[in-house]
Parts: structure tokens; C-alpha cells; sequence
């Protein structure tokens, strides 16, 4: 092969480095540069995100140190109380990103004390906290991840799919919740919650993960589809007007007897008083010696 | 001689709280006080108050009309979807109308009779139920003319065949209340449709169930496959769906709860040791207290609970009762899984789901 526009001599000199004894790691190193440096060019989107989630996951942790380890363990892997199999937090190893976004997002966790249930209150963590405490719980083993939100979005669901989603909340959810999603009592201190104005991410979340004493209800079961309907049918039910007058919290005939007992009774007691009261009377003047007066 | 006449007997002026003069009858020590004095009412002697009163009353009269005419009118001019005050606008305004409509007639008419009726306290005395001998003795003898009148003595042939048409009427009535019948058997009762390899299905939607697909601490309310239509009419053949009444039927005795519970918290009863797939169980969704459907589980407890009467069952306990008015533990169906990997009977429950009543386990 001939090089016209190089001249021998420099060709020769090429031909001698190449000979030389660092050649080879020359090459290897110029090549691994090269090859780094275009990757780096070539997918910078997917560096930074590896930086940034793994950032998140960072962050949830430290947000984890401070807010969540005095009861899930400093690595999320639980506190048992002594020897017991009782614990003061349960580990949060595959509870997945679904499981935090419900219990921190709904004001659950943290627990402000012990007691038979975590109940709903104010959240304590913003939307990006929350997002970063998630990422570092579903960082510790595969878990449910936070629902896609075409499955929580419930806008245009047809009647056809509403019905069923009511067929699948009588079949599954009522036994705890009540027909209308009013919630209801369970032992020892427990309840099953009301479902009105919970946000549909959060009751998806809820299915998925089985918070406390609640079931799971797992997508291969109850399919997202089926979830969003479930969903949109809650939903519906807690738009309607109350088409009976006072819904008296649809707990149905404990209330509404109480109700009936304690208002009725008492009208009625009040009207009978009423209409056999004596009522006033002009007592200076005798009606039955004025009619002996006028018989006279 | 009645109270009355005894009252009107005292010399006038007398205080009407006066013991009689009469010594009180022995066993009686407290004297009859007689009737507190009567004065006249407000409106009896004060004209204007009277008319107020009148007023008053009419005007409750003239509002009810009003209230009902507004029923009339708001039963077509109020649309059905608008809401009122957060309730349905229809029922409001009807409940409203016509309940006010009534209301206001009520107090109308016991403020009339209150305010303005002929006002006089009178006292009647109770007497015996009986008619006066005279009118029994006219009743017995008509009742004795019309029998000898109309022959029913004298005409058997008329007689008889009327009384037989009557028996006869009692016949519908046995046909009709034949229906409520017949009599559970032993064998309908003890069976359900659950047969050795019928597939576990999702209830309403249909779609039968892998291990795999249920998480530790599921619950899935599930039935036979043949008792949920797939909504395809060749395949609901294929499995032999049940349909109407009949599916009713088994559906009453054969709804099931699966659960999965952590293999190692479970205590399976002596011989059940292998009715589990992995943990997941599978109990009668039918209370055996009084037959109500239970699907009240806790998942942390393993506990299942009966809404109606408080009923506990431990399912990591063989369904053993631990609280409440049912006694026997509910009855288990042995899970299997069949060659596509779907969970399917091992055969029909062994005890008898459903309520308990006094002769069952009396053989």
C-alpha cells in the first residue's frame, strides 16, 4: 500500500513507535478514553438519572435516619420488642414505594404513638419528601410501586364499568367498609376507615399493599382495570346527593334508630303533652259556679 | 245513685276539695276529693282573643292547602337530577309540602279543639259490656226464625253441598303454601356443587386463580367455576355454569373466602396438614352461627369476623371460633392445583357449611 502525500521518513517513524514497548498500553488507554468519553456524550440523559435517583435515594434515607428509624430499624429492617415476635415497627424490606405513598401520604406514618391502629391525620411530609422516603424503601427490596396514573385516574368510565366496579366493591370491600364506604368497627379498638374524600391514588395503594389489618388485593386478582372501577364507583356513590334526606353517616340502622328512638320519641312524647295539657285558665271567675248561677 | 248525682246533691258553695259527708267505705281511708274546681279558658271569656284564635286556626287550614298544592305543582316543575340544600330537590320539596300539609291539619285541629270547642270537664263511669237482657233475648230470637226460615235444618241436600264447596276453598290455599316446600334433605343440606378439580374462580369477575397470583395476607372472595357466567356462552357451556334459580341455590352453600397466610403461622388440625397450596387457604364465606356471609378479615390476626352477630374465626386455626355465638369452626375445602397451575378442589366439604340448627349431628 502506498501513501503518495507522506513522505518515507515519517512513515518509517510511525512504523518504529509502533514497535515501541508502551505502544500497547498507549492504545488501550486512548481507546478506553474514547470509548467513555462517547458514552458519556452519546447517553447523558441516563447518567444524570442514575445520579438523580440514586440522590432520592439518598435523601429518603437521611429523611428515613431522622423521621422513621427510632421504630423501622436504622436499615428499614424492623424493631423487635425483647425477645417477643412482637415489634415496635415491622421492617419495610419489599413493602415497595406503594406502601410508603399510602402511610406517609395519607398522614399515617409517622405514628404519633402507640396504639391499636395508626389512624388517618395531618401529613407531615411534603410531596418530594414523600417521593424520596419511597425511593429508599422500594430500594430495599422489590415491593408494589406507586400506581400508574391511568389506573387512578377515574375520569370517563363508562355506566357499564362503574356497575361492575360496584359489583367488585359489594363482593370485596363492604364487609369492612359499608355499602357506602362509611368505614366500620372492628375489635379491639380497631376500624376500617371511611372512604370518602381519600384521594384514588391512595385507595388504589391501599388494595395493593394491604395496610395493617386490610387484606391484599393483588392486580393478578383484582386487575388495575377492575381497581379503577372499584375506584370510580366509591367515588360516585360519595357524589350522589342524599336522595333519602339526612344520610346520618350511612351507618344505616344503628344511626338511623338512634335517631328515630331519641327525635321521634321525644316529638311525639312533646305532642301528646301538648295536646292534654290544661293550657291557661281565667281563675277569677268560676266557670262551674257561674253555670250554677245561669242554671238558677 | 252515680258520683254525678252525688256531686250535684252537695249544697251549693260548698269547696269541692270537701270530704263527702259519708263515712268512707272501710278498706278505702283516703276520701274521694271529688273534681278540682273548673275555671274558663282565656278564650272563653276574652271575644278578641277568641277571633285571634279563630284566625289562627284557619290560617293553619289555608297554609296546608297551600302546602299541598305546592306538593301537586312541585311533583312535575321540580327536575330530578337538582340537588337543595345538598338533598335530592324532588324528595325535599315533596317531603316538605306534604308533610307540612299534614303537620299544619293536625295542629289546626287540636288547637281548635284546645282554644275553641265547647270546653266542660265530665267524668263517665264504666259499665258492663253486656247487652240488656231484653235485646239478647230479641237477638236469640231472631237467629232461631231465620234458621227454622231458611230450612238450612230442613234442606241437608242444599246444606251439605254448601258446606263442601266451603271445605273445598281450603284447597288453594294448601296448593299454594305447597310451594314453600319440600323439606331439605340430608343429602341437600351436607353437599355443595364443589366436586374433586373444580377450579377456584374470582368472584364477579370469573377469571380462575393461580398460588402465584395471591400475596401473603390476600384475601379473595372466590367461588365454584361453575357458579360465575364468564360472559362467554361457549365456555359457560364447556364448564357447565349453572343458571337461575339453581345457581341461586348453590351459590347460598358454596361461596368461599381464599386467604394466604404465612406457612408457619398456620396450625392445620390433624389430618389437614396438606389442605393448604402454599399457605393459601380456602373456608365457607357462610357463618355457621346463623348463615351470614363473612369476608370481615383481618390479616394480621388471621382472624375472620361475621358483621351480624360478632362471630370469630381464626384461620390459622382450622377456622376454630374464638369469639361470639357461633360453635362450630368453619368448614374448610382442601385446595389443590391442577395441571394448567390454576388452585381447584380436592373434593366437596366434609362438614356441612351453612347455619347450625338444633338436629344437625343428631344421627
Amino acid at each position: 500500500m502506498r501513501f503518495p502525500l507522506i513522505r518515507r521518513g515519517a512513515l518509517r517513524r510511525v512504523s518504529a513507535w509502533r514497535r515501541h514497548r508502551l505502544a500497547g498500553l498507549a492504545v488501550v488507554l486512548v481507546a478506553l478514553t474514547a470509548i467513555g468519553g462517547a458514552y458519556a456524550t452519546l447517553s447523558p440523559e441516563s447518567a444524570e438519572a442514575d445520579n438523580s435517583q440514586s440522590d432520592l435515594v439518598e435523601e429518603g434515607r437521611q429523611l428515613f435516619l431522622v423521621g422513621c428509624s427510632s421504630c423501622h430499624g436504622l436499615n428499614g429492617e424492623g424493631v423487635l420488642a425483647g425477645d417477643t415476635d412482637r415489634n415496635y415497627g415491622p421492617s419495610l424490606v419489599g413493602v415497595g414505594a406503594a406502601a410508603v405513598d399510602f402511610q406517609v401520604g395519607t398522614g399515617r406514618m409517622p405514628m404519633a404513638a402507640p396504639g391499636p391502629q395508626a389512624p388517618q391525620k395531618k401529613v407531615v411530609y411534603t410531596d418530594e419528601e414523600i417521593e424520596a422516603l419511597a425511593a429508599y424503601v422500594a430500594s430495599l427490596g422489590p415491593g408494589p410501586a406507586i400506581p400508574d396514573e391511568e389506573y387512578t385516574d377515574i375520569s370517563g368510565l363508562s355506566q357499564e364499568e362503574l356497575t361492575e366496579g360496584g359489583e367488585f366493591f359489594r363482593t370485596n370491600c363492604t364487609a369492612c367498609h359499608n355499602s357506602v364506604g362509611a368505614g366500620g368497627a372492628l375489635p379491639s379498638g380497631r376500624f376500617a376507615p371511611s372512604l370518602h374524600g381519600v384521594e384514588p391514588k391512595h385507595i388504589y395503594e391501599a388494595m395493593l399493599t394491604g395496610p395493617q389489618q386490610m387484606p391484599v388485593f393483588s392486580d393478578a386478582v383484582i386487575t388495575p382495570e377492575d381497581k379503577r372501577a372499584i375506584i370510580g364507583y366509591i367515588k360516585s356513590v360519595e357524589e350522589q346527593p342524599d336522595h333519602g334526606g339526612f344520610s346520618l353517616g350511612g351507618f344505616g340502622p344503628v344511626s338511623e334508630g338512634v335517631v328515630v328512638f331519641l327525635v321521634g320519641m321525644a316529638a311525639l312524647v312533646a305532642a301528646t303533652i301538648w295536646i292534654t295539657s290544661h293550657g291557661s285558665r281565667v281563675t277569677n271567675v268560676s266557670k262551674r259556679s257561674s253555670d250554677r248561677e245561669a242554671d238558677r | 245513685m252515680s258520683d254525678q248525682d252525688r256531686r250535684d246533691e252537695r249544697p251549693p258553695g260548698a269547696g269541692e276539695l270537701e270530704p263527702r259527708a259519708e263515712a268512707p267505705p272501710p278498706g278505702d281511708p283516703i276520701p274521694d276529693p271529688g273534681l278540682p274546681e273548673e275555671f274558663p279558658r282565656p278564650s272563653d271569656v276574652d271575644p278578641a282573643l277568641e277571633r285571634r284564635y279563630e284566625r289562627q286556626v284557619a290560617g293553619m287550614f289555608g297554609l296546608a292547602t297551600l302546602l299541598t298544592l305546592g306538593f301537586c305543582v312541585a311533583y312535575f316543575a321540580v327536575p330530578e337530577d337538582q340537588t337543595l340544600f345538598g338533598f335530592d330537590a324532588l324528595n325535599f320539596t315533596l317531603g316538605m309540602t306534604l308533610g307540612g300539609a299534614l303537620l299544619l291539619i293536625g295542629l289546626g285541629a287540636v288547637q281548635w279543639a284546645r282554644q275553641l270547642m265547647h270546653n266542660e270537664e265530665i267524668d263517665e263511669h264504666r259499665h258492663s259490656i253486656a247487652s240488656s237482657e231484653e235485646d239478647r233475648a230479641a237477638a236469640l230470637a231472631i237467629t232461631t226464625t231465620s234458621a227454622a226460615e231458611s230450612g238450612l235444618g230442613r234442606r241437608t241436600m242444599i246444606r251439605n253441598s254448601l258446606f263442601g264447596a266451603l271445605g273445598v276453598l281450603g284447597l288453594p290455599t294448601v296448593i299454594l303454601l305447597r310451594d314453600l316446600g319440600p323439606l331439605p334433605t340430608d343429602e341437600s343440606l351436607r353437599t355443595t356443587v364443589w366436586t374433586k378439580g373444580m377450579r377456584v374462580v374470582n368472584d364477579v369477575a370469573g377469571t380462575p386463580i393461580r398460588p402465584e397470583d395471591l400475596e401473603l395476607g390476600q384475601l379473595v372472595n372466590a367461588e365454584p367455576a361453575v357458579l360465575v357466567p364468564t360472559g362467554d356462552p361457549e365456555q359457560d357451556e364447556e364448564i357447565g355454569v349453572l343458571h337461575g334459580v339453581e345457581l341461586l341455590n348453590a351459590k347460598a352453600k358454596a361461596a368461599v373466602i381464599l386467604v394466604r397466610i404465612d406457612p408457619q403461622e398456620i396450625t392445620p388440625p390433624a389430618g389437614r396438614e396438606d389442605w393448604d397450596v402454599a399457605g393459601i387457604l380456602c373456608y365457607s364465606k357462610i357463618c355457621t352461627h346463623v348463615g351470614c356471609p363473612i369476608s370481615l378479615w383481618e390479616q394480621q390476626t388471621h382472624n375472620v369476623l361475621c358483621p351480624c352477630h360478632q362471630s370469630t374465626f381464626d384461620l390459622a386455626d382450622g377456622g376454630k371460633v374464638t369469639f361470639g355465638p357461633a360453635h362450630r369452626p368453619l368448614p374448610q375445602l382442601q385446595l389443590g392445583v391442577d395441571a394448567e397451575g390454576y388452585l381447584i378442589a380436592m373434593g366437596d366439604f366434609q362438614e356441612q357449611v351453612g347455619p347450625s340448627y338444633p338436629e344437625l349431628g343428631r344421627d
